[in-house]
């Protein structure tokens, strides 16, 4: 498109109108649209631009550089394919979370290749690929590896389909790789050297995550990784590399920002009378580093080597670590400076009280059971809640997992921590109530949605009564995210929540006596919705035919474990429903019916 | 079996019989990886002893477990059922012996008793260790296991109630000739 509208050139007696009359007003403003879109990187403002008008929405369409699908099955890949034409990044996510607790039969779908088949042609400048709960095979890989020469990030959490077959793929034909991020996902043992497989040149690799993937390395030819690799910052080690070889690999990579440090433990066999290395001097070496994690098979003799980057810390990562209080108390000490911390509960309260009294600073806190099994006591309590809440006034983000709590600690919470936005806690036994008081844990989280307004993320647990949910409907305004196990006392208590909380969008519930007239009381909100859950309640087949009758654009799906046991009982599995401007899927196994 | 090996106070032949599996546990649920030899010769007794105590079992019984609960990620499940359950210092020591090129390292919780312990080493390393008598030590043989306790000191394995050692052991080594007898007379 020639003719500029270059207003700066102040020599031109006349403007040329010939060549501005060539374009079109409406042309124009898409090329000036064109340029002032490129800014906008938040899809939400991106949303908004394109319902404006057609002009808006093709200006738009044309400059989104970064897709993101909440939810594989919304829309289709052809459709994306066919409107958004100039994609450099895309970021799926496939499974409900609740398959991550096995409550999701294998094979129930979120298969990538349809999309890749789709991106082949229309996305041949893909740089960044980003895949949550999907399902990728080897193939996928490969053929990802193959045809997107431009390819740099691939990042997938909790993903499986794959194995180290896969990886090889990927390690020897993706030449450009800078970012390869394994993240919880599930990575068969092909006995693949996939390691080996990068090129023997320099390597571009800033990132590389694989602490999921549990087969064994070539040591050897991981050191050569590191050694020509001069941009790595991140790397996240798996539990077959001891802390001799990650040593080895530090010495090599001294400007790491994020250290996954693998099994920080020796090996069996160590050469009698060589010296132990120095590991403290080879943190002190790390500069940079202020992030870590790993610790898969701690051997807490070793905690002292970390002493010389404690204070820079930023992220620790002791979620595999079988440490207690003291343990975690000689490092935790030095970390002023942490915003997030993940721990096991075998620190017990009493860590978390020395937490309490060192980060101020701490945003972020998750604290994993060491054990599942339903015990009166556990190593963290209210105790331990109460102290945090005290010493960690800043916190924005919650995960606990205990064997009790009161409702006293939770309520102090909300008042200490106004700047919550998540709070998940886990009381692992079932319908527990406040071991103090008896009552349920209604006022608890009651408090929670009323006292801290900035709440988007809730996970409720222990004996609760209609009444929890009656405060949510009532206080959680900005929730988003609700999930709800074995709790409330009747249709009421999801009532409330869906007539109260306008901004909800992801809702799972299961094991709760919830019924066909709470799912009905929803029917406004469900479009608004990406997704509904309900396993383990009371909900019947008509009521979700009528649903499904009522709200065509609702895909909805009754999952049962096998496929011939779903007739039988009087209630729903699992009640599974989403928007979608598809239709029902083709891919559904047969357990899956979609009405 | 050695029948007069006496540790502590506890004479008692049934903790000391060897079998495989947690105290306590019906089959072996647990399947550790036992970082020694596997002893040829191992009775499978099921859930007749309860051992020394000083490991309670993985987890009491499960009652009938919920599907999924507590909500953590599969693979932090079996992250952590892999690991045993341990105390604070009693789990990976160094086990050093004398003329060795390697040391090697082993996981005390994987043992019941004194019996097991000395049995591995033997196996480990390929020696006769023999027995154990308060007065005499390891007499009889040219090699005697000892340890580092909390404190520093080095002591003549079997010398602490088997409880105690287990919380107190830093790293064995397995001395060889005079110096051994030495210690035996402490």
């Amino acid at each position: 498109m020639s003719g500029s509208l270059d207003h700066s050139d102040k020599g031109q007696t006349a403007p040329d109108l010939s060549i501005q009359m060539a374009l079109s007003s409406d042309q124009a403003l898409e090329i000036v649209l064109e340029n002032v879109l490129c800014f906008l990187s938040s899809r939400h403002d991106r949303n908004a631009a394109s319902l404006v008008c057609k002009s808006w929405y093709r200006a738009e369409a044309l400059t989104r550089s970064e897709l993101f699908i909440g939810n594989c099955y919304s829309v289709s890949p052809q459709r994306v394919t066919q409107r958004f034409r100039q994609v450099r990044s895309v970021s799926i996510k496939g499974k409900p979370r609740f398959s991550d607790f096995s409550l999701l039969p294998r094979n129930w779908g979120a298969y990538f290749a349809t999309w890749l088949v789709s991106m082949v042609d229309v996305y041949r400048g893909l740089e960044k690929v980003y895949l949550k709960r999907m399902c990728i095979t080897d193939d996928d890989l490969a053929f990802l590896a193959h045809n997107f020469p431009a390819l740099k990030d691939i990042v997938l959490v909790c993903c499986e389909g794959f194995g180290t077959s896969g990886l090889a793929f990927v390690a020897s034909e993706c030449r450009n790789i800078r970012v390869l991020d394994l993240i919880d996902c599930d990575v068969s043992d092909d006995d693949e050297d996939w390691i080996s497989w990068f090129p023997e040149s320099s390597t571009s690799l800033e990132s590389l995550t694989f602490d999921c993937v549990e087969s064994p390395i070539n040591f050897e030819a991981l050191e050569r990784l590191v050694i020509r690799s001069p941009s790595l910052k991140k790397l996240c080690l798996n539990e077959y590399i001891t802390i001799g070889q990650l040593y080895r690999l530090m010495v090599r990579a001294p400007q790491l920002t994020h250290l996954g440090t693998g099994s920080f433990s020796p090996s069996e066999l160590v050469v009698h009378g060589e010296q132990e290395p120095d590991y403290a001097a080879a943190f002190a070496a790390c500069k940079s580093l202020i992030c870590l994690s790993g610790f898969k098979e701690i051997v807490p003799d070793h905690l002292a080597a970390l002493n010389p980057v404690c204070a820079n810390l930023v992220t620790l990562n002791f979620s595999y670590a079988h440490i207690n209080a003291e343990q975690l108390k000689s490092v935790i000490s030095r970390c002023v400076k942490l915003k997030s911390l993940w721990v096991l509960d075998s620190i017990t309260d009493e860590g978390l009280q020395a937490v309490a009294a060192t980060c101020k600073d701490l945003l972020e806190l998750r604290v994993f059971p060491t054990d599942a099994a339903d015990d009166a006591d556990g190593p963290v309590t209210e105790v331990g809640l109460l102290a945090i809440s005290v010493g960690c006034r800043k916190l924005r983000s919650v995960l606990y997992f205990c064997q009790r709590m009161t409702n006293t600690a939770v309520t102090a919470m909300s008042k200490n921590c106004p700047d919550l936005e998540v709070f998940r806690l886990c009381i692992i036994g079932l319908h527990r109530p406040d071991p103090v008081t008896g009552e349920a844990m209604d006022e608890g989280f009651g408090a929670i949605v009323k006292n801290c307004k900035k709440l988007t993320r809730l996970a409720v647990s222990g004996l609760l009564t209609d009444k929890a949910f009656c405060y949510i409907g009532q206080y959680g305004k900005l929730l988003r995210t609700l999930s709800v196990a074995f709790a409330g006392d009747s249709d009421l208590g999801l009532r409330y929540v869906l007539k109260g909380c306008p901004m909800l969008r992801k809702l799972e519930i299961r094991d709760s006596p919830f019924g066909d007239l709470a799912l009905h009381s929803g029917l406004h909100h469900y479009y608004n919705m990406r997704f509904l859950w309900m396993s383990s309640c009371r909900v019947t087949h008509k009521a979700c035919e009528q649903i499904a009758r009522q709200l065509p654009r609702l895909v909805v799906e009754m999952i049962s474990k096998d496929e011939d046991k779903e007739e039988t009982s009087e209630y729903v599995e699992t009640l599974y429903m989403y928007r979608s401007l598809e239709g029902p899927r083709a891919d559904a196994p047969g357990f899956v019916r979609i009405l | 079996m050695e029948t007069n090996m006496v540790f502590g106070n506890d004479l008692n032949l049934k903790a000391t019989e060897l079998r495989l599996g947690l105290p306590g546990t019906e089959e072996s649920e647990q399947l550790q990886s036992i970082k020694n030899n596997k002893r040829s010769s191992s009775e499978m007794d099921l859930a007749s002893q309860k051992g020394t105590g000083k490991q309670e079992s993985e987890a009491p019984a499960p009652k009938a477990q919920v599907v999924g609960w507590p909500p953590v990620r599969s693979y932090r499940k079996n992250a952590l059922t892999k690991r045993p359950e341990s105390d604070a210092t009693g789990f990976f020591v160094k086990v050093s012996m004398d003329g060795a090129p390697y040391l090697r390292k082993i996981d005390l919780n994987v043992y019941k008793n004194y019996l097991d312990l000395l049995k591995a080493l033997e196996n480990m390393f390929k020696c006769t260790i023999g027995v154990y008598s308060e007065r005499e030590g390891y007499n009889g043989s040219e090699f005697a296991p000892t340890y580092e306790d909390k404190d520093g000191d080095w002591m003549l394995v079997g010398d602490v109630p088997w409880d105690m050692f287990i919380v107190s052991c830093k790293r064995l080594r397995v001395m060889k000739g005079s110096e051994a007898k030495g210690l035996g007379c402490l």
